[in-house]
Formats: structure tokens, C-alpha cells, sequence
């Protein structure tokens, strides 16, 4: 019989133009009421880019399982995550000999991108799979000694119809609450392409657009 | 009539001051010489226009150099001179004594009788305070090692007088004359055992300290209060003569007093604004202090025997060079501070004119050595100008090393290098700011109460009406790197801007504007730095305010920042357009046309915020293009 870890979960969301994006408004509507998930909003918390290090390194320290939730801007993240990983990710506390404040948490992205899936791969326009992409993140969190998960990823937004990101918000929940339910198995997920995949039943389900 | 001689007088110095000095300083000699040379040229052997009166002058004159030494004093926080006392004592008191010595030695070997050559000794080893520390202060290496070292030397000096006077009755062995001149003054501890003497003139000293200390503050911030700037020069004035008055009558150098005073409030916050008050004074009596040196030099008495004159100039000059030399080497100079230590003290000074009378008066000296003396003195007060200008453009540079001096200096300096004129609630959090990232500032506010608010929280401010330029001057506007004007008064910063521009040129300027038509004339008078109080706290209440109908708080932000964008923008064009509007318009009606500009230019261009990299509506409208066609392939 399994042992059961509860983990919370931290979402790092980061949207600079919430205004323009029907997916992301739908995926982060009502995160914050659900038990178990702290959903924090950067460009709302520091919207003039002085992030408060201490303050954000107790949430981590609070939670089990860290989300960076974002849109895929130029193959990477937005520029105030990036801000967030250069201050809080201090040396001596995230990674370094005695850097040992996060070992053993979850790291994984949850990605929405306007273009499709089949272009995120060797022989379509971006040449790379969102995985290879990721590179620099499953990298850091390699340095601060904790499991990376493949992204959740969530393509083809431009047209997407909202049927299907009701979907989509669904299957993110449902993955979401496993975390902190102690039902998702962290190893078999750490093999996967797209976390989206860890779903029994759901394999496949939400098509790409074509 | 007495008054249209003094007239007359008043006018030939003045006169003689304006003409020579520029020229001086224009030839590179510097304003001593200047004067100097203006005396001679004035005087009895020159052109006859200044008289036998050119000795009062001079002793009413000296009192320059009383004031000079209370401005020092008010440079000089106590820290400072006790840092000092090592040269003070050290330094200065081997030069004194070693000069005396070799000056006895030297002139008994000439077959002088020994009383002759050490009351000669005594009076030749010291220097010319006035014309040392006025040629440093010009040359601007007061505060260097040289500088500090010349300055512990020449207090010593003063010091030393007091025993010298008393010294120079005993081994006199010619009879008294009796002065007819009414120039001994007398003391009050004439006559009084010696024991109660030094305790009187202790008692005076500590009493100068104490009410320096606890008295004069208080008495400041009354002057203060009443706003009345004649007032508070009186009442400067009024304590450097009071002390000198007191020290005249214990029989201590005035120069001594007012110099302890100074010390005392060194610290206090009306430190700058007494500098600025007396520092006209005593750059006048200097001045006139000088045309009268120069004026006395008597002529005859040189060209009667040149050879001798100017052979006792040399040798007097060279016994000084070689004692000052080894003392500098003693105490571990550099070559170039010993050389400009060395160049700056070796003269005699005016105390020797003192002594010299003293001592003749006495029966120390027959009055032809006297007079040969006051000759010799005059002479190589002339030359240390000359000599410190040939130190400074041959021997130096081919000798020293510029860098180690520039160095010492900023050691010393302990200069901020930005000033804040007006600490209220705006200037406050600049200087909290500054503060609290390690900057230096020096703050002048024109409210006493505030000031003394302030200064019992520990910050560094001084009282003062930032547009005058010799307070600005105090405060160290020649050195600092901006000024920053945060007063409330819109007509005030714009004198206190105009006074910058027109004494300090080298000040970068920053201020702060009363509203946009205030801003206008700042940007008119050529400020590149204009900062409108309200501008950032209005923002962020529209920013706030956005928040609350639910936009996004990046949003929001970003919004401001393109709006403070474009309002710059249109300040920056309607700067322009007020020009064109011609006549000149009052402030309010300026201001109800500025914002009837500005409402039109929204329109056009709104300031709104518009991030199209964020905005994926193009790039939406491209996939759909996309998916039509293939779909059009795909049938």
C-alpha cells in the first residue's frame, strides 16, 4: 500500500496583459478558493517589479509543490518571473552547499501558447518540444535539488473555443487537487512529455487545433 | 572735517583694493600681493597717499586678522583640533623654539650682544598668519596636510606671543622710553600678583567656552526668530569684539579668543551663517591690512643699505627654509607638502612689527635694529607670495608628485557633496533618503524652530537663507556636486536658482516646482532637473483609483508611467507655446490655459495605455488567415 503525501501547492502566476487573454482568465478563476493551493499573482503583487525576497521565500517554504503558470513569451517566461528567479533563489538558500531550503519540492510549468502543439516539435516552425524548451527551469530545479514535471501545457489558445478551455480548466484542477489530495505519483508523472498525460482516461483529451 | 578725511582715506584704500587686486589675481600672484604691492605703490615712498596714519591703520586693520582666526575656528570642530594637537604642540613648538635658537646662535656669532640677538630670534621666528592662511585659503590647500600642518604651526605661534611679551622686559639693558602714543592699552591684571593673573586669564577662557557653548544658541535662535538679517551681523559682529575686547583686557591674543570661540561653534547650526556674516569683514580688513604692510615698507631704510637689508631678507628666509625642512622630514611630509609647508612659513610676520615696537619701548632693542627689523620683516612678507608662486610653478613640478597631495586632501575634506536648501516636508524625504544610503548632506533651512527640531534628531542642518551667496559659499558650494532647492516658496527658489546660476555655474541644480507654471520658469532659467511636488502623489492616487475599478495593478502602473510620459512630453511643448502666446499672462490665468492645452492634446493622444507585444489580437487574426487557406487546400 502507497503513502499518501498531502502536498500544497503554490501557483506563481504570471500574465503582464490579463486583459488579452480569454484562457488564462478561465484557467486561474477560482484557484484561490480551492484547498490546499495558494494562487499568488506577480504582476498584481509587484507591479512596479520590487519583489519582497523574504516574503516570497517563506511561501516556498510553505509548499510542497511550486507552479510557475504563465504564457510562453519568446520560448521562456515572462520577463517578472525571471525577476523572481534572480532575487528569491538566493545562493545559500536555494541551491549551493548549504542551500538546501527546497529540496525535495515539485517544480513544474503550466504553459499556454497561441501556437499548436505539432509546432513545438523538431520538423514543425519552432523546432523544439516545449520540454527542450524548458531546458533553463528543469535545469534550476536540478540545482535546488527538486523533482521537475513535465508542463502542463495548454497550446493553441488564438482560437480556441471556450468549450475546450473549459476543459482545459478542468483537467488543471483535477491535477492540481491530486497533488494536494497525495493522489498524483510524482515518478511515473516525471517520465511524461505533457503532465496533461498523467490524467487516467484523459490521455488525449483535448485535441490541438489543425 | 574728520568725516571728509576718513572719506578720502576710505576711498583711496577701497580704490587701491579694487584696481590692484583684480590684477594681481588676473597676473596669478593672488590677492596678498596685490594689496601689498598697492600699499607700497600708495605709500609714503610711492605716490604719498597714504601718510604716517598707515601704522593705525594697520594696527586697527589686525583686527581682520582676530576675525580670520574666528572663521578658522568655526571651520575647526573640536575633534578636529584635538586631531591637531600632536602639530600643535609638536610641530609648533620645535619650529618656535628651534628658530630662536639658531637665530641667537647665528646673530651672537655676528657680535651681536646675546639679549639683542634673542629678543631679534624670538620676534623673527614667527610667521604671518594673515598672509599664509589668506594665500592657502586662495590657493584652496587649507585643508591639506601642508595646509593643516602650516595652520598647528602659526597657532602655536599665536599662543607663544603671550610669553614672548612677558619674556622681553627681562633681559632688557637699555633704559626705558617712555611712549607718548597712547598704543600700550591697559589691562586689567596689571599690577596683580602672577598667580591670580593666570587665574583670571584661565577663569576668561573658560568663560568664552561655556557661553560659546550654552550661552550662544539660545541667543541665536531669539536673533533668529526676528528675521532681521542686519541684526544677526550685529550680533556676530558683536561676540567677535566682545571677545577680543576681553582678551585684550586679561592680556591674552585676541586672535586666541575669537578662535576658541569659533571652535565652540563649530558644531552649532548657525556655524555657516556666521561664516557668512563675517567673512566680508574680514576680507576687508585683511585687504586694508595688507595696502597698510605695504605701505610701511620703508624705502629709505632699504635703498640707505640695500646689501644689508636684503642680506638679513635672505638669511632670515634661509634659517627658516632649513628649520622648517627638518621639522617637515621629523614629522614624516611628504616632499611636496614639506615644500609648500616650507615656501608658506618662512617670513617673518606681524607680530614681529609688535614685538619690535614692544621691544624697543622696553629698552630690549636700540631703535636702529628695530626699525632695520620691521624693514627686513616687510621685505619677506612681500617675497612669500613670490616665493609660493616659484615653489608652486618651478620647484614642485619638477620635484613633487601631485597625486600623494590630492589624495591628503580628500582625506581631510570633509565637504558633502550635495547641499539641500529648505528641509520641510519635501526636502525631508530627500535627505532621509540620501541619509539612509550613506550620502552626505549639508541642509540649510530658514526656519529656526525647525532647525533646532531637527538637530536634536541628529541631522547635520543649518539655519540660513539659501539665496544668499555667501551662505551657499559656507555651505560648501564651490566644492559639492548639486544643490537640491526644496523650499516652498516658488519666488524663493527661483532667486535661490538665479543666485546658483550666477555664483556657482559648476552646481548641478535640482528643485523642486510649486505647480506648472512654476516649473515653466524653472525650465525657462535653464534648470534641467525640475521636479513637480505634486506630480507623483497625484499618480499614484489615479493609479490607486484605477485599481479599485478593477484594473489590474501592472496595468495600472504601466498606465501612469505612459501617462507621466506624455504629460512630460506636452510640458515640454507647451514650454514652447507659452512663448508664442506673447504678452505676458498672470500665473492663474497661465495656469487655466496650460490646462485647457493639455485637455486638447489628451484627445489627440490620450496617454493610454497600449502594450502591443502583449496584445495578441494581430497574431490571433494571422492564425485564423492561416487556417482558412488550409482549409481551402484541404477541399
Amino acid at each position: 500500500m502507497e503513502t499518501r503525501l498531502h502536498r500544497k501547492v503554490l501557483i506563481l502566476f504570471a500574465h503582464p496583459a490579463l486583459q488579452h487573454s480569454r484562457v488564462n482568465r478561465k484557467l486561474i478563476a477560482g484557484l484561490d478558493r480551492l484547498e490546499g493551493i495558494t494562487f499568488h499573482d506577480l504582476y498584481e503583487n509587484y507591479p512596479d517589479f520590487y519583489i519582497d525576497v523574504e516574503r516570497e521565500q517563506e511561501l516556498l517554504s510553505e509548499h510542497e509543490v511550486i507552479v510557475f503558470h504563465h504564457p510562453l513569451y519568446w520560448y521562456s517566461i515572462p520577463a517578472i518571473l525571471k525577476e523572481w528567479q534572480d532575487l528569491v533563489l538566493e545562493h545559500g538558500w536555494a541551491y549551493g552547499h548549504e542551500g538546501r531550503a527546497l529540496q525535495n519540492k515539485v517544480l513544474f510549468n503550466t504553459i499556454t501558447t497561441g501556437g499548436p502543439e505539432r509546432a513545438y516539435a523538431a520538423d514543425g516552425y519552432n523546432h523544439y518540444t516545449l520540454r527542450q524548451l524548458l531546458a533553463p527551469i528543469e535545469q534550476t530545479a536540478w540545482l535546488c535539488r527538486m523533482t521537475y514535471l513535465p508542463p502542463f501545457a495548454v497550446h493553441g489558445t488564438h482560437l480556441m473555443q471556450p468549450e475546450l478551455i473549459d476543459e482545459y480548466r478542468q483537467q488543471y484542477q483535477r491535477i492540481l487537487k491530486a497533488f494536494t489530495r497525495g493522489e498524483l505519483e510524482v515518478e511515473q508523472a516525471a517520465g511524461l512529455e505533457r503532465l496533461n498525460d498523467i490524467l487516467v482516461g484523459t490521455q488525449k483529451g483535448a485535441s490541438d487545433v489543425r | 572735517m574728520y568725516g571728509e578725511s576718513l572719506f578720502v582715506q576710505a576711498f583711496i584704500y577701497l580704490g587701491a583694493a579694487v584696481i590692484s587686486v583684480p590684477i594681481a589675481k588676473r597676473l596669478g600672484l593672488g590677492s596678498v600681493l596685490g594689496y601689498l604691492l598697492a600699499g607700497m605703490i600708495l605709500g609714503p615712498f610711492g605716490l604719498n597717499l597714504i601718510g604716517e596714519e598707515g601704522q593705525d591703520v594697520m594696527h586697527f586693520a589686525e583686527f581682520g586678522v582676530v576675525m580670520m582666526l574666528f572663521l578658522i575656528g568655526l571651520e575647526l570642530q573640536p575633534q578636529l583640533l584635538w586631531r591637531l594637537r600632536r602639530s600643535i604642540l609638536g610641530l609648533g613648538g620645535l619650529q618656535v623654539t628651534l628658530s630662536t635658537l639658531l637665530g641667537t646662535l647665528g646673530l651672537s656669532l655676528f657680535g651681536l650682544q646675546w639679549q639683542f640677538a634673542l629678543a631679534i630670534s624670538l620676534s623673527l621666528a614667527l610667521s604671518s598668519t594673515a598672509l599664509i592662511l589668506q594665500t592657502l585659503n586662495e590657493k584652496g590647500i587649507i585643508k591639506t596636510g601642508a595646509g593643516q600642518s602650516a595652520f598647528a604651526v602659526l597657532l602655536f605661534q599665536d599662543i607663544a606671543v603671550i610669553p614672548i611679551l612677558a619674556l622681553l622686559p627681562l633681559i632688557a639693558t637699555l633704559p626705558e622710553i617712555i611712549s607718548s602714543s597712547g598704543h600700550g592699552s591697559h589691562t586689567w591684571v596689571e599690577g596683580m600678583p602672577p598667580l591670580i593673573k593666570t587665574a583670571v586669564v584661565f577663569l576668561s577662557i573658560i568663560v568664552i567656552i561655556l557661553a560659546a557653548r550654552y550661552l550662544m544658541r539660545p541667543v541665536f535662535r531669539f536673533i533668529a526668530r526676528a528675521r532681521l538679517r542686519e541684526i544677526f551681523t550685529a550680533a556676530a559682529l558683536l561676540i567677535v569684539i566682545g571677545i577680543a575686547l576681553i582678551m585684550t583686557k586679561v592680556g591674552l591674543s585676541p586672535a586666541l579668543g575669537t578662535f576658541l570661540a569659533g571652535v565652540v561653534l563649530a558644531n552649532s547650526e548657525y556655524r555657516h551663517e556666521l561664516e557668512g556674516n563675517i567673512e566680508p569683514f574680514k576680507g576687508l580688513l585683511l585687504g586694508v591690512f595688507f595696502i597698510a604692510v605695504g605701505s610701511s615698507l620703508d624705502f629709505n631704510l632699504v635703498l640707505e643699505n640695500p646689501g644689508r637689508i636684503f642680506g638679513f631678507v635672505g638669511l632670515l628666509i634661509l634659517a627658516k627654509i632649513v628649520v622648517l625642512f627638518i621639522l617637515g622630514r621629523f614629522f614624516r611630509m611628504g616632499l611636496d607638502q614639506n615644500l609648500i609647508f616650507i615656501f608658506a612659513l618662512a617670513q617673518g610676520g606681524e607680530f614681529a612689527f609688535v614685538l619690535a615696537s614692544f621691544a624697543v619701548q622696553n629698552g630690549v632693542l636700540p631703535v636702529g635694529i628695530g626699525n632695520q627689523m620691521v624693514a627686513v620683516v616687510a621685505v619677506s612678507m612681500a617675497l612669500t607670495p613670490l616665493l609660493m608662486l616659484l615653489n608652486e610653478k618651478l620647484i614642485l613640478p619638477r620635484f613633487g608628485t601631485r597625486e600623494s597631495e590630492e589624495q591628503e586632501a580628500d582625506d581631510i575634506h570633509g565637504d558633502n557633496p550635495v547641499i539641500i536648501a529648505g528641509f520641510g516636508n519635501f526636502g525631508s524625504i530627500v535627505g532621509r533618503l540620501l541619509h539612509a544610503n550613506n550620502v552626505g548632506t549639508t541642509v540649510l533651512e530658514y526656519d529656526s524652530d525647525h532647525v533646532e527640531t531637527l538637530r536634536k534628531l541628529g541631522y547635520k542642518v543649518f539655519y540660513g537663507d539659501a539665496s544668499r551667496t555667501d551662505l551657499l559659499a559656507a555651505a560648501g558650494a564651490e566644492q559639492a556636486r548639486f544643490i537640491i532647492i526644496s523650499v516652498g516658496d516658488a519666488e524663493k527658489t527661483l532667486e535661490i536658482v538665479e543666485t546658483v546660476k550666477r555664483n556657482f555655474p559648476n552646481l548641478s541644480i535640482l528643485v523642486r516646482a510649486i505647480g506648472r507654471s512654476h516649473a515653466y520658469e524653472l525650465m525657462d532659467l535653464g534648470v534641467d532637473h525640475v521636479y513637480r511636488d505634486t506630480l507623483d502623489t497625484s499618480l499614484k492616487m489615479g493609479v490607486d483609483a484605477l485599481k479599485l475599478l478593477g484594473y489590474r495593478s501592472h496595468h495600472a502602473h504601466r498606465a501612469s508611467q505612459k501617462f507621466r510620459q506624455h504629460d512630460e512630453a506636452m510640458m515640454a511643448e507647451l514650454a514652447e507655446m507659452r512663448h508664442d502666446t506673447g504678452a505676458y499672462i498672470s500665473r492663474a490665468r497661465q495656469a487655466i490655459f496650460n490646462l485647457q492645452e493639455l485637455l486638447k492634446m489628451d484627445l489627440e493622444d490620450g496617454g493610454e495605455d497600449q502594450d502591443f507585444g502583449w496584445d495578441p489580437t494581430s497574431r490571433r487574426e494571422e492564425a485564423r488567415e492561416y487556417l482558412k487557406k488550409q482549409k481551402k487546400g484541404d477541399e
